[in-house]
Formats: C-alpha cells, sequence, structure tokens
C-alpha cells in the first residue's frame, strides 16, 4: 500500500502506467481476436517488436535510477542486461532437447560442433526454469555487488567510474567471444524451441512475453518510484549533488550506492532475460560497449532523474531506429549523434523537460 | 584454574561469556559543569607550532567566541575537538568521560559535537524540510531509510528547529533557492538536527548582509543556554554583540580570556590584534 502511495504525486508516472495497462489489453485484441486480414490487425511482428522496446524501457529505467539519482553514469549497464539475457538463453538453450540439428539430447548444438562430450559444471540444472530464473537475478546482482563493493569502497566517482564499468563491459564481451567459456562463443544461443513448454512460434505465447515485458516495466517502474520517493531517495539525491557532505551528516555513501547499483542491475538483468526470448537468440555483441552508451542516449534524451523520461526516451529511440534503419540505414548513425547533440543544447532536461518549459511560460 | 572449573563456569546458565558483554560506551557526564576541557595540547605541522600548549574550558551552557589573527590556531583547534587532527600531546575530554582523542569523527559527531564549517553546503536541489529530514538523527543504514516514514514526534522536532532558524514560511522551498544568510541558517539547523550538545561555529556571518547578521545574532544566543556553543568569527562587531566570554588566541595559546571588555582593555591584545 505505501509502495503505491509514492505514486500520488506523480502525474506522468500514472499516465504512463495507465497506457501501459491500456497497451496491454489492446495489443492481444488486436493480434490475437482481430481476423488477420482486417485492416486493425495487428502483426505478431509488431508484438515482438514493442515488446521488445518495453525490455529496452526497463533498461533505461534500471540506468535512470543510478544515473539521474544517484550521478553514477554506468556506461557498463548493458552487461548486466546481457547476462540476465545469457542465463535465460541457457534456459532455452536445454529445452531444445534432441530437436537441435545434431540431435543430442543434453547438449547443445555448438558443444557437439565442439566436439564436447560432456555439459560443462555451470549448465547443469538449466533445464529447470527456477534455477534460471534465480540465476537471472544472481549473475547481474553478484556481478554488480563485487565490482560496486570494490569500486564505492575506493571512492571511485565521476568518470573514472564511468570508464572502468566501460573496460568492465568490455572485458566480458572479449571473455564470452571465446568458445572455451562454453557460452557459444561469437554466435552465442539461437535456434529456441520453447519456453516453459509453450512453443515460442505461437502467437499467443509471443503475447505472453509482451504482456510478461510490460508487467516486468510496470512493477520496476513503481518499485523505483517508491524508492526515489523514500528517504533514501533524497539520501541518493543528496549524493549525487553533495556528496562529502552526505557522509559528514552519518550517511554510509558506499552503502547506498552499492545497494541501488545492485538493484538496477538486477532490473537489467530481468530486462535481458525478456528479450532474449523474444529477439530469438544473444551473443556478445550485447556486451558491446557501444549498447551501453546508446543506452545512456536514451535516458539523456528522454530526461534523466525523472524515471519516465527515461522510458519515453527509449521507447522513441528505438522507435526512430527502427523507422530508419529500415528507410535510410545510412542516415541512422547521424540521426542518433544529432538527436543527442540537440538535446544536450537545447532540451538539458529531455523530451519531458518539454513539458516543465510549456508549464513555466503560462 | 582448573580444567573442571573452567569447565563448569562455561555451563553456568546465568552468566554471559565476556565477550558477549559488551561495556557500554561511557555517557555524557556534566556533574562538574564544565562540557569541553582541552589541556596542555600541543600540534606542529612540519615543525610550525600550529597549537602551543593550550589550555581551554567551556562551560556547560556556555556562548563562547574566539578570536585571533589568521594562524592563531582556531581552525586547528576545532579540528582535535571533532577527531580530524590528533594532536601531539595534551588531552581532550568531552564531559568527565569521553575521552575525544580515543574517538573517531563519526563517533564524535554521535556523542554530541556538531560542526558548521565555513562554506554553507546545503542540499540544493532537495527542500528545506527535507535537508532537515536528512540531518536528522537517525538510523542511516539502507534498509531502515527505505521504511522511513516522518513520525509525529520527528516532525515536531523538525518544526520546532524551522521555528529557530526562521525559516518556517520556506519550509516547502527548494533549499537551493534561499539566500545566502538563509542557507548559514539551514546550515545550522542542520546541525541542531543531531541534536547536539556542543555546537562549533566557524564564521557564521561571513558575507551576510547587517540585517541577517543581526538575526544571527539571535539565533546563536538563543542556542546558549540549551546548548554550549563555540563561536569563531572575525568580525568584530559580531562578536561584541553576542559575546559574554571572548577568548583571544595568538601563536597557539591562549593570549586573554574575558569580557570583550576586559580584553579589548588587555594590552597585550592589543598589541596583537586590535591594535592594528
Amino acid at each position: 500500500m505505501r509502495i503505491l502511495n509514492s505514486l500520488k504525486n506523480d502525474k506522468p508516472g500514472i499516465y504512463l502506467l495507465a497506457t501501459l495497462l491500456a497497451v496491454s489489453i489492446a495489443v492481444p485484441i488486436l493480434n490475437l481476436l482481430v481476423p488477420a486480414n482486417s485492416a486493425f490487425h495487428l502483426s505478431t511482428y509488431t508484438v515482438t517488436l514493442l515488446g521488445k522496446y518495453l525490455t529496452y524501457a526497463l533498461l533505461a529505467l534500471a540506468a535512470d535510477l543510478i544515473w539521474g539519482y544517484l550521478g553514477i553514469l554506468s556506461l557498463g549497464q548493458g552487461a548486466f542486461f546481457s547476462l540476465g539475457g545469457y542465463a535465460m538463453g541457457m534456459y532455452l538453450m536445454r529445452q531444445i532437447g534432441d530437436r537441435g540439428v545434431y540431435g543430442n539430447p543434453v547438449l547443445p548444438d555448438f558443444m557437439v560442433f565442439l566436439n564436447w562430450h560432456k555439459l560443462p559444471w555451470f549448465w547443469h540444472g538449466f533445464d529447470h526454469f527456477w534455477l534460471a530464473a534465480l540465476m537471472i537475478i544472481l549473475a547481474p546482482g553478484i556481478l554488480a555487488y563485487v565490482f560496486g563493493y570494490l569500486a564505492f569502497r575506493s571512492r571511485v566517482t565521476g568518470v573514472y567510474l564511468s570508464i572502468i564499468t566501460q573496460a568492465m563491459t568490455y572485458a566480458l564481451m572479449l571473455a564470452f567471444f571465446r568458445n572455451e567459456m562454453g557460452f557459444g562463443g561469437n554466435n552465442g544461443f539461437t535456434d529456441f524451441k520453447d519456453i516453459l513448454g509453450f512453443s515460442l512460434r505461437e502467437d499467443s505465447t509471443r503475447i505472453g512475453l509482451f504482456l510478461a515485458s510490460a508487467g516486468a516495466l510496470a512493477v520496476g517502474y513503481i518499485i523505483s518510484r517508491y524508492i526515489v520517493s523514500s528517504r533514501l531517495g533524497l539520501a541518493c539525491v543528496a549524493i549525487r549533488d553533495a556528496e562529502s557532505r552526505t557522509r559528514f551528516i552519518g550517511y554510509r555513501v558506499e552503502n547506498i550506492k552499492l545497494w541501488i547499483f545492485i538493484f538496477s542491475a538486477v532490473l537489467a538483468g530481468i530486462a535481458g532475460a525478456l528479450y532474449v526470448p523474444q529477439v530469438g537468440m544473444i551473443n556478445p555483441g550485447e556486451f558491446s560497449p557501444l549498447n551501453s552508451i546508446e543506452l545512456i542516449v536514451w535516458v539523456a534524451i528522454g530526461g534523466r532523474g525523472t524515471l519516465y523520461g527515461a522510458i519515453i526516451g527509449a521507447l522513441l529511440v528505438n522507435y526512430a531506429k527502427t523507422y530508419f534503419t529500415a528507410a535510410l540505414p545510412e542516415v541512422w548513425l547521424y540521426a542518433l549523434g544529432g538527436l543527442f547533440v540537440l538535446s544536450t543544447l537545447y532540451l538539458p532536461k529531455g523530451i519531458v523537460g518539454l513539458r516543465q518549459l510549456r508549464g513555466a511560460k503560462v | 584454574m582448573k580444567p573442571v572449573q573452567a569447565l563448569r563456569k562455561f555451563f553456568q546458565h546465568d552468566q554471559l561469556f565476556d565477550f558477549l558483554a559488551q561495556t557500554p560506551p561511557p555517557s555524557l557526564d556534566l556533574s562538574h559543569n564544565i562540557i569541553l576541557y582541552l589541556e596542555g595540547l600541543n600540534k606542529s605541522f612540519d615543525g610550525f607550532k600550529a597549537i602551543n600548549n593550550l589550555n581551554l574550558y567551556i562551560e556547560t551552557g556556555e556562548l563562547r567566541c574566539i578570536i585571533g589573527p589568521n594562524g592563531a590556531g582556531k581552525s586547528t583547534m576545532m579540528d582535535i575537538i571533532t577527531g580530524k587532527t590528533r594532536p601531539d600531546t595534551g588531552q581532550a575530554w568531552f564531559g568527565q568521560r569521553l575521552n575525544l582523542l580515543q574517538m573517531d569523527e563519526p563517533e564524535i559527531a554521535e556523542a554530541g559535537i556538531g560542526r558548521k564549517f565555513q562554506k554553507p553546503t546545503v542540499f540544493e536541489n532537495l527542500t528545506v524540510l527535507q535537508n532537515l529530514e536528512l540531518a536528522m538523527a537517525q538510523d542511516k543504514r539502507v534498509w531502515p531509510l527505505l521504511m522511513a516514514r516522518l513520525s509525529g514526534e520527528q516532525r515536531d522536532h523538525i518544526d520546532e528547529v524551522l521555528d529557530i532558524i526562521g525559516l518556517s514560511e520556506l519550509a516547502a522551498g527548494l533549499a537551493g533557492k534561499l539566500s545566502h544568510g538563509q542557507k548559514q541558517w539551514l546550515e545550522i539547523g542542520m546541525l541542531l538536527m543531531q541534536k547536539p550538545k556542543l555546537l562549533l561555529v566557524d564564521e557564521p556571518v561571513a558575507g551576510m548582509t547587517h540585517q541577517e547578521m543581526e538575526r544571527t545574532a539571535e539565533l546563536l544566543t538563543s542556542l546558549a543556554g540549551k546548548h554550549s556553543v563555540i563561536v569563531v568569527e572575525h568580525d568584530m562587531d559580531f562578536v561584541r554583540s553576542i559575546a559574554r566570554k571572548v577568548t583571544v588566541l595568538h601563536q597557539g595559546s591562549v593570549l586573554a580570556e574575558g569580557s570583550m571588555a576586559q580584553v579589548q582593555a588587555d594590552p597585550r591584545v592589543i598589541e596583537v590584534y586590535l591594535g592594528e
């Protein structure tokens, strides 16, 4: 109840959640009930695309929580997203069973191809969904704990922290590229068959994944809103603006940073886990530092430090990306760069800052 | 002790193991009406004697002004009291029982010594009320903070402090929008939220307008009595307007002590400080 109370003063958040609810009702109807030849029919391709955007929005929310409220500009948030994705991918690979190209009932195809004869120890148990679900939370969480503990205790801040987060995701990318790691090397995982017994080719499964993404985004938003409006959230803003002063009045700055960082990493991991079954593959390219930087651009364009701004930014930029890469593929990178420059110069508070601007004039 | 006896002692139900029974930290004892003792303090930095056999006693509820030319050791003295610097020799006691030289900065703050720095640093993107809420003495671990709500008692304390510092009407406004003087008061308010017994206030009126200075003088004099206050200040008019007792520091030791009139009449003080 108290968690919902924190939404009371958050009008844009209520609009956002209401929109999310409306879309979650409309999309299944338009996709499953409206006949395919009708003009109102929503193709399964679009449903999956929307679901993918929602997982990106959850990732952007996670990034805004630590950047907008705690001042931690992490350029490695994509690493947590990918780890969550890989954990889900391992489960999906084990679900293929003997339906793979080589028909081995236990070993995923890439292991047969590499001439491995038994499953590496860390693959055991991933045929159970509960273990995969646990690892989706634990893998990003533990990495964030270890990384954050070392970084925050040594009081690494600002640009230095951004650089080492980037180094972290780059190192992970190189590691996952190696075949010996046991994660499929540069091909990663693909050719998934089903999840929890539902075929990934079915429209209804796609709708289910879309709804799960919308639900995860809504719950993630509500919890994040609760955190930033609690006294802990006040302490976060205090740390962002005057870290040593906050320490001086008795707050253990490194602990607060660490726990919010871990929460953000777990959110990113869940987003990755929902992303993988919808796009149907995961490879080490997801760890690429470029992805993490692009993520920061979404948040900056949407509006940092508002939570809903990050979600709006992620949705708009990714829609634009889909449009441009289809219509004018060579223009996209320039368009993204241009958007970033324009928003930094003229909209320092992002797209949601427009609302405040209009309010100020009236 | 024989092993049998040791074993018997181990299995006694009514006794705690020694390591479990922690000795409670000594509490602040003001039975002699002196809240701060500094005795025979010495501190040198690279051969420069910043503090030289300094002796200073502050009574409970007193408002003491400390003046002295630059380099007289005022800041070093404050640093020693708050645990930021350790003296080479000497004693520093808070009340009868708390040895300041064996405590670290958070422990000293916890025991009830609050310090306001020269430059006001309030959290500009939070409201005045939120600034005070954060500064409040409370459980500052992550989970309790996440679950914390403002209790009626805490709200009353905040209102009381808002009233003392005269910012009740601005409580919902952003701290960044306050004037320089108001920020200084908010900073004093944040100090008061920690319920300190002894307040160290470093140059409270630097950069203030005349009205703000008068208001600050009122504020500090109203705090004395309930709290003990040490004010370090350069502005002589301001010191004259609040001081009951003045200590003049010079080259790291006390040069003169007494009422403003006595101190001003002292020929040595005139020579080193006021006479110029």
